[in-house]
């Protein structure tokens, strides 16, 4: 496999003066409204070169705002905010020269073929056309997307067209990669397949920002990351800080019968650090789930379907909103 | 087993409404939301009739038509009429139904009922022969009040009007179930645009030297456009009997292929 | 505190031509479809209204402006109409395509691109799609003898382009912030084709009744076809004309710092 995505030239890299890799992005009281309503309700974040970093949290939870305000075409509400050191209000051609950005929503050109998609982006950094050209084939090979260069975007699947707009947007190689979503809406397979190019392109020391309402994409993909609700930061850590602090080491899943798990949750809220209760089913959570599953059965309660697994990020979510992610 | 005879019994109830005025329904439902649409679409032979017919009509001297004398506003009226029910019918059947087709996918929905394909032109074509007869209706009252109109025969000319509708609906419906994309509508503009300038719209066929006149007194608007002249001048022949069979054969022709090609797209 | 290197923001025109290519593959895939609307149709125009129905006007007197034919009378008229057109056709479902369905705008700002370039290199292609338009349009009729001196002809090409941003901006800063395409159909029937009928492109405006003749000036396609026509008929009025290129020119100006303000509301919310 070649390297698509060679290290950005040393003397156009972000300089520090301090130690540390350099903060790519600082925000510190960052609003964003849209008439009455706020989107984005003052949220500090300092993002270090090299970092994975992520928002989670449902969909409304100002995390697209966010990102919007971070890839300079969404002027900030009110706070400050530097990406890359410059302040995206004045510099923002110059900071969206050193992004990539990839939409929520793919915006890549339907009628063009999928290597003119690129090279022609390519074009929009100033790149020259026999540049553009070059690495457009190297990212449509590390994308596996050779075979179909010629082919128009109409004829790709869903993931294949999320690997286009992620290639696309590496492009002007950039320091820092912008993912809004990127994998939702794509089947499982799909999925792991782009959870593993976005994988080596963090080993390659490429900045990753992305949004997602999924745990498990969050714990597969950041080094850390932020849990956004209504417009605010509710927690911030590694995912596995995020589950110790917020959440027990194991969750026993019980099912019972329609409207039961009300008035069982009672009988059984001694078992556990703490029950949640959802319409269907109770989460008990616990160190040792087996443990706590058996004592379940010691009190003559038999329910239809059990799981035992290892807490989650969607576990710290429901500790910290008492809400689930995904609705 | 009792609730599924009734509901059998049911549906045979129901279907003594032709099936096709669900389609018309649907139709209804949407335009009813984009009124300033369907009011606008009523326009555009009024303001012709205004420009040309009385604008450069006062550039031109009155000439002979079927033995009468008429002035060229009262010449150009008719076939603004013809020209606007085939404009409305072409538009209807083919953007709409394309677009239906391949981005709505309205009829892979429709036909998981009991709608059947030949339901579903039926409909398409009632309701674009509706709302081309409302603009037909609105324009021949816009002709009485300028007192373009000179004999009771007038009132024909909405039937003649629908006749022109029905013939091009079918007929472009059929063509639109064999579009592969957008560019090939246009072949569309390119068929309509020359139809509507030289079908003795604006000028009287007269002006064609030799063959060429003939030409065009094969194709379906010009048979269109000189029966609403026979009708709305009063200079009714027995020649006008030839453009009802002409566009009636046209129609059922039409028809008869959107039945078929739309079974064969959709029911695979 | 951290600091970066920063490149030099690339210059205006640097910015234009980094489009170029794509507004090439643009036009590359879409020639062909504009073929029939762009090139045939004024014809077909010319050769119904112009020929065949000039057959039955009675050309002689003053009623036609001077003009020695009504084909030589409309033939300047459809030109013009031709340039309002086309620009009205590039400005519209083009533009709220790119902001609202394949969302190409969208991708486009998210490179060093602001929406001022964006607007300006789209303008850049309709003032190419009126210039291949109506200059062929023009040369054909110009071969055919219709126009009076080749000097009054170009002049005339360049009022086409005049026209052509006289409607474009506008339309396209409209475009720019609409939420879905219905209007559209609506501003085709209520304003390009009214405007198109009753500017004096098919008949003098002074044939109309009064009031609607005064609304008749008014018309931006008016003073288009009221300048086009004095330069290929050599009937040129010099303040008419200047106040022609004025009310064209400020519709445009207009027009354009509009549309930068309404695509980056639109796309830098």
């Amino acid at each position: 496999m070649s390297q698509p995505v060679s290290h950005p030239d040393p003397t156009a890299a972000p300089r520090t003066s301090s130690e540390g890799p350099p903060s790519l992005i600082r925000a510190t009281g960052l609003r964003k409204s849209f008439g009455d309503f706020e989107a984005v309700r003052g949220i500090d974040l300092d993002v270090p070169a090299g970092e994975a970093f992520g928002f989670l949290g449902p969909n409304g939870a100002g995390k697209s705002s966010t990102m919007r305000m971070i890839a300079a075409v969404s002027p900030p509400s009110a706070g400050e905010l530097r990406i890359l050191g410059l302040d995206p209000a004045t510099h923002g051609p110059q900071i969206r020269a050193r992004l990539g950005v990839c939409p929520q929503e793919d915006t890549l050109d339907t009628e063009l073929s999928i290597r003119d998609n690129l090279v022609v982006y390519g074009r929009y950094f100033g790149l020259p056309r026999s540049e553009c050209a070059s690495r457009a084939d190297e990212l449509l090979r590390f994308f596996q997307l050779q075979e179909k260069a010629r082919q128009k975007v109409e004829s790709l699947s869903g993931g294949m067209k999320r690997r286009l707009t992620i290639a696309r947007s590496l492009i002007n190689q950039p320091d820092l990669l912008l993912l809004d979503e990127p994998t939702t809406g794509l089947d499982p397979q799909a999925r792991h397949v782009l959870w593993d190019k976005l994988f080596r392109l963090k080993q390659q020391g490429v900045t990753l920002v992305l949004t997602t309402h999924y745990m498990d994409e969050a714990e597969q993909l950041c080094d850390r990351l932020v849990v956004m609700d209504k417009g605010e930061i509710v927690a911030e850590g590694s995912p596995l800080a995020l589950i110790r602090e917020h959440s027990t080491r194991e969750v026993t899943e019980l099912r019972f019968g329609v409207g039961q798990h009300e008035s069982l949750a009672e009988r059984i809220d001694d078992l556990a650090e703490r029950v949640e209760v959802l319409p269907d089913r109770l989460l008990l959570y616990t160190d040792d789930g087996e443990e706590t599953l058996a004592r379940v059965h010691e009190r003559g309660l038999e329910p239809a379907a059990v799981l035992v697994r290892r807490s989650t990020l969607e576990d710290v979510f429901l500790h910290l909103t008492g809400r689930t992610l995904v609705d | 087993m009792a609730v599924v005879t009734s509901g059998l019994a049911a549906s045979a109830a129901r279907s003594r409404w032709s099936p096709s005025w669900r389609m018309v329904l649907r139709n209804y439902l949407v335009h009813r939301r984009s009124k300033v649409f369907f009011l606008t679409g009523f326009l555009e032979p009024v303001l012709y009739l205004f420009s040309i017919g009385i604008g450069v009509g006062q550039l031109v001297e009155p000439f002979e038509f079927n033995g009468q004398l008429v002035g060229y506003a009262a010449f150009v009226a008719p076939g603004m009429l013809a020209a606007s029910a085939m404009n409305g019918a072409v538009l209807d059947s083919t953007f709409s139904i394309y677009f239906k087709l391949k981005f709505e996918k309205l009829y892979d929905a429709v036909l998981a009922t009991p709608m059947r394909t030949v339901d579903v032109a039926r409909g398409e074509i009632t309701w674009a022969l509706l709302r081309g007869g409302v603009y037909s209706v609105g324009f021949l009252v816009v002709m009485l009040l300028m007192g373009l109109v000179d004999s009771w025969w007038a009132v024909l000319a909405v039937p003649a009007t629908l006749l022109v509708g029905f013939a091009f609906s079918a007929v472009c419906m059929a063509l639109t179930t064999f579009m592969r994309s957008w560019q090939d509508f246009d072949l569309v503009t390119l068929g309509v645009m020359p139809l509507f300038l030289f079908s003795a719209t604006f000028f009287p066929i007269t002006q064609y030297p030799g063959v060429l006149r003939w030409v065009v007194e094969l194709t379906p608007l010009y048979r269109g456009v000189v029966l609403c002249r026979e009708l709305t001048t009063g200079a009714v022949t027995w020649a006008s009997a030839v453009s009802v069979v002409y566009l009636v054969a046209m129609g059922l022709i039409g028809l008869a292929v959107v039945s078929r090609r739309l079974g064969a797209l959709l029911l695979r | 505190m951290t600091s970066v290197h920063v490149d030099p923001a690339p210059g205006r025109i640097e910015r234009l031509n980094r489009q170029v290519d794509y507004w090439v593959t643009v036009y590359k895939r879409t020639w062909r479809g504009s073929v029939i609307s762009s090139f045939l149709m004024p014809f077909l125009y010319v050769v119904a209204m112009g020929v065949l129905l000039g057959g039955l006007v009675d050309s002689g007197g003053a009623s036609l402006d001077g003009a020695p034919s009504y084909l030589a009378y409309i033939a300047p008229g459809l030109v013009a109409a031709h340039a309002m057109q086309t620009a009205a056709g590039e400005t519209m479902y083009p533009v709220l395509g790119a902001v609202k369905w394949n969302k190409t705008y969208l991708g486009m700002v998210a490179t060093p691109l602001t929406p001022a370039d964006i607007v300006t290199a789209h303008l850049g292609f309709v003032v190419f799609r009126v210039a291949t338009a109506c200059g062929a349009f023009l040369l054909v009729l110009g071969v055919f003898g219709l126009f009076t001196s080749v000097l009054g002809t170009v002049l005339a090409f360049f009022v086409q382009i005049l026209i052509g941003l006289a409607f474009g901006t506008p339309l396209y800063a409209y475009s720019a912030g609409l939420k879905d395409p219905t209007p559209f159909a609506v501003i085709f029937r209520v304003l390009i084709m009214p405007l198109f009928l009753f500017s004096g492109a098919f008949f003098p405006v002074s044939n109309l009744p009064d009031a609607i003749e005064w609304l008749a000036w008014l018309s931006p396609l008016w003073h288009g076809v009221d300048l086009t026509r004095m330069l290929t008929l050599g009937t040129v009025d010099g303040p008419l004309a200047l106040l022609h290129v004025v009310v064209l020119g400020t519709l445009a100006g207009v027009g354009y710092w509009w549309s930068i303000r309404r695509l980056t509301r639109r796309l830098m919310h």
